[in-house]
């Protein structure tokens, strides 16, 4: 699959690499060239410097031969920016977009984007860790 | 009408203070605490500190019973975001302020359909202004004469004027006169111009700006 990649942090950096070791054709644009040092050592992806709400860094990124788009930045409202601008400009097929604010996430959810929260998938983890049969120390 | 202003920058301030003195009912919400401090004195109770992009924010300034949100921050995705949320809480009526041009589409595309850009809106200005509107170039002939056709706003200075009063560069000749009807004339010396009709005058390259003194006036006048 060609996969587009905006936000080059810890997440963007993992899905990158995990991508390009199954095989998939992998671009990550991020506005820090210092971000893509933490792809690993031999990634075989392109990197694009550029910022992934602007149409002519979005075009220079291949997002109009992009099958997948995935937004990872920081930021919650630059996330589901340009994953309109993915999915309502470009028809990008398939677009994921990070929330960190459960709120929005369930707003943008309702609104049609698939979204994920780190932040109500992590509370829900960490409580059945609590709650939950405890996991054996290793 | 209730209006919440997202955003208590430069424009959101003047916007609330502007909407306040039409007796409307106005709420601003401003990210920096200490900036929403600062606009209480100004804006008394109708400042609120926090942040438009958040859902429970707008609920407890009662967006449900808004008439309208103006996302007016100078971050595009911001506005965005404010509009969408607002929208998802029922309100009725959303405007949105673009900082980047380029961004006016995909906010079309989400049914937003009131945007304001202030950079749209003083290139349409400039571009009204640009002489190249005024004076367009037909046809280049030998000699370094050119053929322009000229339109005369009513603030012309030959508005009024007879054609032997008017006077020209050297070598230079109103060759025809169309009235804002569509109507041409071939000009003698008595013919009178009036503010919106056509000349085709030919003239030197070099005797432009001359030219253009002379029919359409100083380009530095505030009236256009």
């Amino acid at each position: 699959m060609n996969i587009l990649i905006m936000g080059c942090g810890r997440l963007g950096a993992q899905i990158a690499a995990m991508l390009d070791e199954q095989g998939h054709r992998v671009t990550v644009m991020d506005t820090n060239a210092g971000s893509f040092r933490r792809l690993r050592e031999g990634f075989g992806g392109v990197t694009v410097i550029g910022n992934g709400m602007d149409a002519q860094a979005l075009e220079r990124a291949g997002v109009r031969e992009a099958e997948a788009f995935f937004a990872v930045t920081q930021g919650d409202n630059r996330n589901y920016f340009a994953s309109q601008m993915a999915k309502q400009v470009y028809q990008v097929p398939r677009v994921l977009c990070r929330i960190y604010d459960p709120g929005r996430e369930k707003i943008f959810r309702e609104l049609g984007l698939e979204t994920f929260s780190p932040t109500s998938m992590g509370a829900r983890v960490m409580i059945d860790m609590l709650l939950g049969p405890r996991q054996e120390a290793k | 009408m209730y209006i919440i202003v997202a955003g208590g920058g430069k424009v959101g301030l003047g916007l609330a203070s502007e909407l306040m003195q039409g007796n409307n009912e106005v709420l601003v919400l401003e990210r920096d605490p200490a900036r929403a401090a600062q606009m209480a004195d100004e804006l008394g109770d109708s400042v609120m500190a926090g942040d438009g992009c958040e859902a429970s924010t707008l609920d407890s300034a009662g967006v449900a019973r808004a008439d309208l949100v103006a996302a007016v921050t100078g971050d595009d995705e911001d506005n965005l975001v404010i509009c969408e949320i607002a929208r998802s809480r029922g309100v009725g009526r959303t405007i949105a302020r673009i900082n980047n041009p380029k961004n006016e589409l995909l906010f079309k595309k989400r049914g937003i359909e009131t945007t304001i850009s202030a950079t749209t809106a003083i290139l349409a200005q400039i571009e009204q202004e640009l002489p190249t509107h005024e004076m367009i170039s037909l046809l280049k002939l030998h000699g370094g004469l050119e053929l322009f056709e000229i339109k005369l706003p009513a603030t012309s200075p030959v508005v009024g004027r007879a054609v032997r009063e008017v006077l020209l560069p050297p070598e230079s000749l109103i060759a025809l006169v169309v009235d804002p009807g569509g109507s041409p004339r071939l000009p003698g010396g008595d013919t009178r111009l009036n503010g919106g009709d056509a000349l085709v005058v030919v003239t030197h390259r070099e005797s432009l700006e001359m030219l253009r003194e002379a029919l359409i006036g100083s380009t530095h006048g505030l009236d256009t």
